[in-house]
């Protein structure tokens, strides 16, 4: 079990090099992959997913159709994975509770005032709450970035690690926001006050800031975690989100995970996608690969 | 001094970009004296699928114009096609017309665009209809574009054909994923180089060129494709509508002298049609029946 410390205890973190990132990132995309591994990778990537709704309009009646798709994803090819789970605001999380009991799809709910994290401790504390006294297994809280950029990293560290008891035993997936910290340097501190703070999974965006989950950004934050499993031996997941929607990135995402961590993190219990419109991609994929024909958005959910 | 002509390597068509295959493979179409005439992309099934993907695209805002302004763009390829007109004939004669057939089949092409230009915004009106029904319904019919269109350009003119199928296709809101002639695939793509400076969204047209054979079953299994016109295709055609059948395209293939002035019409347009006939429930007042 891991103890947090505090913020001025956690090791230094090393800089980025930001041009050996990118040739090392573009390695991971040329990568040959055959069919048989393909196959097999599209199911894994299917099972990774954190099917999400997070916007303003999603009614009661969205986030159930959305649950029944988390487990239903493509009935008319039989023995495809489930996905692992899906992502909600605090408010619907009884409602896809009750949409999803007796399936083993879990229900992540984003919490600390998302996207933007402008609020006070209290509040997040009580959204956090909420979230998981109404079932959440998973909560996704975003970090303060306004206080991070503004070099206050104890504060960060303590919200984290304060969240991280306020849920109980919901895993706790740390949001940076990496589209607004600027430099790999800051998403590499980033992770790592996120990690010792209490961290379960870090994950790189909230899907509303653009740019996302890039590869580098991915990179960054799968070295963090390698650097603390090696001091440490405690494993961190990984949640890329936002901006990858075709099944090629996926694959490419999950080569870069198995050359940097390894094997045990080709799993959804350390490695998640948070996507709404990649699991149609996805599927479309398996089925250009059973029928040998190229496939048609028309004839799948409309998410 | 003698010179060497440079052979110029043309390039494929997709979503108003020029790229080269994905596969770098090309291959060189002979005249009669077997000389070479160009280097042609050898397309692959992948770019098939670009394409597809590219015309997917453009189809939303394409098909939502206004008629009357993609009559506009219609009309602009025709002025964009006479200011090139030397070029076309050239081309044309490098590949086996003479200097006669290849003006004549250039004006016929240029005339035949502003045809089709002249229809955008008239066919509906035609096509459409009232329909008299034995209920309080309002009932009419009208036309919408279906989608994409794979197009298999006629293997035996390098412009006339292409045109004839294509530009009725485009004409009502479809986009298209055109496969050039084989071995005449020249204009095809100096065609594309003309609609990519007239006003064509990118995307509304993508031209392939390739082995058909190789390219034909990839388009017309396409999930995505929602029909496909072309000449008849011989060999290929029972295991061509067989692939057609999984998302029930509409597939329709011609036999036309494309030089005539009569090969075009209405009927080339309304083929890619869907017809959407709406019941629109009406008072019935008094126990008067209605006209309609």
């Amino acid at each position: 079990m891991k103890v947090p410390t505090s913020f001025t205890n956690i090791p230094i973190s090393p800089s980025v090099d930001k041009v050996g990132v990118e040739e090392r990132v573009a390695r991971f995309q040329s990568r040959s992959i055959k069919n048989e591994s393909k196959r097999q990778g599209l199911d894994l990537v299917l099972s990774m997913i954190d099917l999400t709704t997070l916007e303003g309009k999603d009614t009661p009646g969205k986030v159930k159709q959305m649950c029944y798709k988390a487990h239903h994803l493509h009935d008319s090819y039989p023995n495809l994975p489930t996905v692992a789970a899906v992502c909600v605001f605090p408010s619907m999380v009884k409602t896809a509770k009750t949409a999803l009991l007796g399936t083993s799809v879990k229900v992540a709910s984003v919490s600390t005032a998302f996207p933007s994290g402008q609020s006070t401790r209290a509040v997040k504390l009580a959204d956090t709450k909420f979230a998981v006294d109404e079932g959440a297994d998973e909560i996704d809280m975003v970090i303060s970035r306004g206080k991070f950029l503004a070099g206050e990293y104890n504060f960060v560290f303590d919200e984290i690690a304060a969240i991280k008891e306020a849920c109980g035993k919901a895993r706790l997936k740390v949001i940076l926001e990496t589209g607004e910290l600027c430099t790999l340097d800051s998403v590499r501190k980033a992770s790592d006050i996120a990690i010792y703070a209490g961290a379960d999974f870090i994950k790189t965006s909230t899907g509303k800031i653009q740019p996302a989950a890039t590869m580098q950004v991915t990179y960054t934050m799968l070295m963090a975690i390698k650097d603390y499993y090696d001091t440490t031996g405690i494993m961190i997941g990984m949640k890329p989100a936002g901006g990858i929607s075709t099944s090629k990135l996926a694959l490419h995402n999950l080569v870069m995970v198995k050359e940097i961590l390894g094997n045990n993190w080709l799993n959804n219990d350390w490695f998640r996608f948070g996507a709404s419109s990649l699991a149609n991609d996805v599927l479309m994929q398996i089925m250009k690969l059973e029928t040998g024909v190229y496939q048609s958005s028309d004839y799948f959910t409309i998410d | 001094m003698n010179r060497v002509e440079i052979l110029k390597t043309y390039k494929i068509y997709i979503g108003g970009a020029f790229p080269r295959t994905e596969s770098g493979r090309y291959y060189t179409p002979v005249n009669k004296t077997g000389e070479g005439i160009g280097n042609m992309c050898l397309s692959s099934r992948k770019d098939v699928r670009n394409a597809v993907t590219a015309a997917r695209k453009a189809f939303g805002s394409w098909s939502e114009r206004s008629a009357f302004n993609r009559g506009q763009i219609i009309y602009r390829i025709a002025e964009m096609l006479e200011g090139r007109k030397e070029q076309f004939i050239l081309e044309l004669q490098k590949q086996g017309s003479t200097k006669a057939e290849a003006e004549k089949e250039v004006i016929l092409a240029i005339d035949r665009i502003v045809y089709y230009a002249g229809w955008c915004d008239k066919y509906n009106q035609v096509l459409s209809a009232v329909n008299p029904v034995s209920s309080s319904h309002f009932n009419f019919t009208t036309c919408e574009s279906m989608g994409i269109v794979g197009v298999l350009a006629p293997q035996t003119t390098s412009l006339i054909g292409l045109v004839s199928l294509l530009i009725p296709a485009i004409c009502s809101g479809n986009t298209a994923v055109l496969i050039a002639s084989e071995k005449l695939p020249l204009c095809a793509i100096t065609f594309a180089e003309v609609l990519n400076s007239s006003d064509v969204p990118g995307g509304v047209v993508n031209i392939l060129t390739g082995n058909t054979e190789e390219l034909l079953p990839v388009l017309a299994s396409h999930m995505d494709v929602n029909a496909l016109i072309s000449e008849s295709l011989g060999s290929l055609e029972i295991e061509t509508a067989k692939a057609a059948v999984d998302n029930l395209k509409r597939k329709f293939t011609y036999n036309a002298d494309w030089s005539s002035e009569k090969s075009q019409g209405l009927y080339y347009i309304s083929d890619c049609l869907e017809l959407k006939t709406t019941w629109h429930p009406i008072e019935n007042i008094g126990g008067t029946t209605s006209s309609y």
